[in-house]
């Protein structure tokens, strides 16, 4: 994906305002500004995949693929109406940028594994309740058990599944056989090391790990 | 004479061959039939939801993936796979099922999935195809891998004695002016043939049911006003497509199909048949009850 830097992480509050026209951002509410911005601004290269498989709450998605000059900024503004091409779950077919139609959970892992089959790099985000659907456990499974390196996940973990991950999430996935690293989910240089850690063996997870 | 299923492991093994945008998706069943050491050749293991997920993820990535196993597991357990990572995300997928309506007749309702065309036919977007004969498994397969679209082929047991080009709505037989149409689906021609035997009736044959040839049927109909549908499938399948055709014509309807997919019976796909109206007798019985 070509980029064009236009704004900055600073700038990501305001245009989430454009999204919401709420201007008392709680910065904790978009549990995934900083994971997406990360991978934006200095993770992901042009012919990778993101997936965003948590398509619940993508304010924090938009306004980087805005700021990252992929989506025209002017589009924040009428977010959810008949006119606008960006809506409260994301449309592949809709919006530009968007790689993935999500929005019901637990679908993106099993597409990235098919994608990454394919030798393509593939980044996909879910959310720690989002794991609660079984389809994910599906390709988490086989991703592993297969050593699918080219599948990169990331999980952010701010502790909304209700009855949790005794061990942590990443319990589970090491496992099935993939690597794992947790991250501070607010802390660029920790979250861009975690992504760095793939050992280009085995599929990779990072939690990200945020407060409520 | 080979099955319509070892047709398609023949077919699926040349298309790896021969066309690398050809990737295989299953989940242990024809695996050990397939026998496929090729590097596109997936086995996820007992995990459906997975196998169409995956097939969706390579179909973003240019690849044509051919999915397969028995009907219920293809698309009612992964139902919502069907509708979102293939349907919503704008990608194609072929479909190949087995089992049909009950040639898992002993093993009981797991295994049977008579609601299949109905469901996937609810969903935009979908050709599905049934053929009634083996050799009918290789032009249906060779459309869907030509196209980008997406894809369910229905493969079972019963077979028609020859193999028929029904990808149109084709007359094969003809009956007078005022006779019923008769519309055989797929492997539900013979038994159709043999009911209409001694009858006046014209008899259709169709094999592709989506899009369904609703200019076909208006044009087999002519001056007529009785259709009589024979699906291998759930009753009333695709009750709304006739209604659709003959939207501006006062006409009556018949839909013979499966009429209680919960039959409670073990046995043979015959006695299932039978059980269902679906053999001669019964279709004939049904017949001459709509004419009457």
């Amino acid at each position: 994906m070509a980029t064009m830097t236009t704004y900055t992480y600073d700038d990501l509050p305001a245009l989430m305002t454009r999204l919401t026209g709420d201007e008392k951002h709680d910065r904790s509410s978009a549990s995934t500004l900083d994971v997406l911005w990360v991978l934006y601004d200095r993770i992901l290269r042009d012919d990778d995949r993101f997936f965003l498989s948590k398509g619940h709450g993508p304010t924090a998605y938009y306004a980087v693929l805005a700021a990252k000059g992929l989506l025209d900024v002017d589009e924040l503004d009428g977010f959810g109406s008949w006119d606008s091409r960006l809506g409260y779950h994301p449309d592949r077919v809709l919006a530009p940028g968007v790689e993935l139609s999500s929005g019901s959970l637990g679908h993106g892992l099993a597409i990235a594994t098919g994608a990454a089959l394919t030798g393509r790099r593939v980044f996909s985000l879910v959310g720690d309740a989002e794991l609660d659907e079984g389809s994910n456990w599906e390709a988490v499974q086989w991703a592993g058990r297969i050593g699918l390196e080219t599948l990169n996940v990331v999980a952010v973990d701010n502790r909304s599944a209700t009855y949790g991950w005794p061990g942590g999430i990443e319990k589970r996935f090491e496992l099935e056989g993939w690597t794992a690293v947790r991250a501070d989910g607010r802390d660029h240089d920790e979250l861009e090391a975690a992504f760095r850690a793939a050992d280009g063996e085995h599929p990779h997870l990072v939690v990200a790990e945020v407060r409520r | 004479m080979s099955s319509m299923r070892q047709s398609f492991y023949r077919l699926a093994a040349d298309a790896l061959d021969d066309d690398e945008r050809v990737a295989m998706v299953f989940a242990e069943i024809g695996v050990s039939e397939m026998a496929s050491s090729h590097p596109r050749f997936y086995n996820v293991g007992i995990r459906e939801q997975l196998m169409v997920g995956v097939a969706a993820g390579l179909a973003l990535e240019g690849m044509r993936p051919v999915v397969h196993t028995y009907a219920p597991f293809l698309v009612e357990r992964p139902y919502e796979m069907l509708k979102l990572d293939l349907g919503h995300n704008d990608v194609g997928a072929v479909l190949v099922s087995i089992g049909g309506s009950f040639d898992a007749s002993a093993s009981g309702r797991t295994h049977q999935a008579p609601e299949d065309v109905a469901i996937v036919g609810a969903l935009p977007g979908w050709t599905i195809e049934v053929p009634g004969h083996a050799d009918e498994v290789e032009p249906a397969f060779r459309r869907a891998l030509v196209s980008d679209g997406r894809v369910y082929i229905r493969l079972e047991l019963g077979s028609n004695a020859e193999a028929h080009d029904g990808a149109r709505l084709s007359v094969l037989r003809r009956g007078s002016d005022a006779a019923p149409l008769v519309v055989a689906v797929g492997p539900m021609l013979d038994a159709t043939l043999a009911a209409t035997a001694e009858l006046d009736a014209t008899v259709a044959y169709l094999s592709t049911v989506r899009p369904f040839d609703r200019a076909g049927l208006r044009a087999a109909l002519g001056a007529g006003t009785d259709v009589v549908l024979v699906e291998p499938y759930l009753a009333g399948t695709s009750a709304a497509e006739v209604a659709r055709a003959l939207v501006d014509r006062p006409h009556r309807l018949f839909a013979l199909g499966v009429e209680n997919p919960e039959l409670r019976r073990y046995g043979t796909p015959d006695e299932h048949r039978a059980a269902q109206g679906l053999d001669a007798a019964g279709i004939r019985a049904s017949l001459l009850a709509f004419a009457a």
